[in-house]
């Protein structure tokens, strides 16, 4: 079951220049989802302004080197490791999600565009489908904020939840779908159409829902790092004590032999405040 | 000065809602992102501005008296131990500040006071405090000071 690829097998119900179609379509529905996003909310403009106003302020010039070596560190730490995030259980909830989301898009396409593809491709699509499960259940019952910290109920839905919801539901009624296929069960052309339909909203639903936040966060966390790098850093003090110089300073004469690491002090419990 | 929340910047962890004294700092049911939800009520303690791990959260200066253009911003460091402001002023002056917050590792100092024998009545009905005079060290040479210590009063910095 884990090594045919589904939409072959449904290739006698439905053309595969029509599933092929679909995908196009979902594809451009994203891109101009994301576009008509930017636009509305104004996210580049304010971009570009954050970019020209911290010129302004006197920051030091960055040379084209330096960006570059920031653009790496932003794609390898924030964008490929989510970096930003501080609770590890949504980091790891985060990245099982990502990598499973990317590996079920990208196998979705190559098996809908190439029924003859190696059954890796089919147990990927599958591997990623079950990680996209997992990370969304496990973020849906447990991590999110108002269930986790605040104690309400996880059923409690919102306009919010579009993006979580559409992509947990894309990947589980997919899966559903492929496995009572397999069973030859009569209901799985249901299951097909729920499928679709999740997925439609998934990809159609971009300018309601936070998918275009694979975009403009990367984006976010780049403007974070120049500015740190520029020396405005947000306002935000830039002095530490790993500079010597700074542990010369009168105030740090109670540190002197203090250890580098304190450890966690109130970080040390996850809030929890119901 | 009431605190905000960048919103772009919150990731709804929840930190400034457990440590905020008021009870003040909510997590927003449609957002899930934190906001003040009584400016009115904060006493500007900074305690929020300083737990969030993001820095998403700023102290709004009243139009009145604090104009425009300057800054306020704080970075707490547990593992380092240490605090670090910056002021920028409306002139462009530039002040920055790196205090410690402890100084030993967090939570291996914890004074044991079960472990300590309770105070006798004579120690009730006296005027001094608890650890009086053993901590402020009176009958161990006289009140200690900063000369005593071998440590000088520094212009603009008084520990």
């Amino acid at each position: 079951m884990f090594s045919i690829n589904p939409f072959a097998a449904l290739s006698a119900t439905l053309s595969p220049a029509v599933m092929q179609a679909y995908v196009v379509v979902m594809f451009l529905l994203v891109v101009a989802g994301t576009l008509f996003e930017v636009v509305h909310k104004g996210s580049a403009r304010y971009f570009f302004e954050n970019m020209r106003k911290s010129k302004a302020k006197g920051a030091r010039p960055l040379g084209g080197g330096e960006l570059v070596s920031i653009a790496v560190q932003t794609a390898v730490v924030d964008v490929l490791a989510s970096g930003e995030f501080c609770n590890m259980r949504r980091r790891i909830a985060h990245l099982l999600g990502m990598y499973g989301f990317v590996l079920y898009v990208l196998a979705t396409a190559v098996l809908v565009f190439d029924a003859a593809a190696g059954a890796i491709w089919a147990q990927l699509w599958w591997l990623g489908g079950l990680m996209v499960i997992v990370s969304g259940t496990w973020f849906w019952f447990f991590i999110r904020v108002d269930v986790a910290a605040e104690g309400r109920s996880p059923f409690r839905v919102m306009k919010a939840d579009l993006f979580i919801l559409s992509m947990l539901a894309s990947a589980t009624l997919g899966l559903a779908w492929a496995w009572a296929q397999a069973k030859g069960s009569p209901g799985s052309l249901v299951m097909f159409g729920l499928y679709i339909l999740a997925t439609t909203v998934l990809f159609a639903g971009v300018p309601w829902s936070k998918f275009a936040h694979m975009f403009f966060k990367p984006a976010a966390a780049f403007e974070k790092r120049v500015t740190r790098a520029d020396g405005t850093a947000e306002n935000l003090p830039t002095q530490t004590r790993d500079d010597p110089e700074q542990q010369k300073r009168h105030s740090m004469e109670l540190l002197q032999n203090a250890p580098m690491d304190m450890g966690l002090g109130i970080k040390r419990e996850a809030p929890r405040h119901y | 000065m009431p605190t905000f929340v960048y919103m772009t910047r919150c990731d709804g962890c929840g930190h400034c809602v457990d440590i905020c004294p008021s009870d003040i700092m909510h997590i927003d049911k449609t957002y899930r992102r934190a906001y003040n939800i009584e400016p009115n009520m904060c006493w500007e303690c900074y305690s929020c501005v300083k737990a969030c791990p993001q820095h998403a959260i700023d102290v709004r200066g009243y139009a009145d008296f604090a104009p425009l253009g300057h800054s306020v911003r704080v970075h707490r460091d547990e593992e380092k131990g240490t605090i670090a402001w910056r002021i920028k002023f409306r002139n462009g002056t530039e002040k920055n500040f790196l205090s410690p917050i402890t100084t030993k590792p967090w939570g291996q100092a914890i004074p044991k006071l079960a472990e300590v024998p309770a105070p006798s009545k004579e120690m009730r009905d006296g005027e001094l405090l608890y650890n009086e005079p053993k901590w402020i060290r009176m009958d161990d040479g006289g009140l200690h000071t900063l000369e005593s210590a071998g440590l000088k009063m520094k212009k603009g910095v008084a520990y």
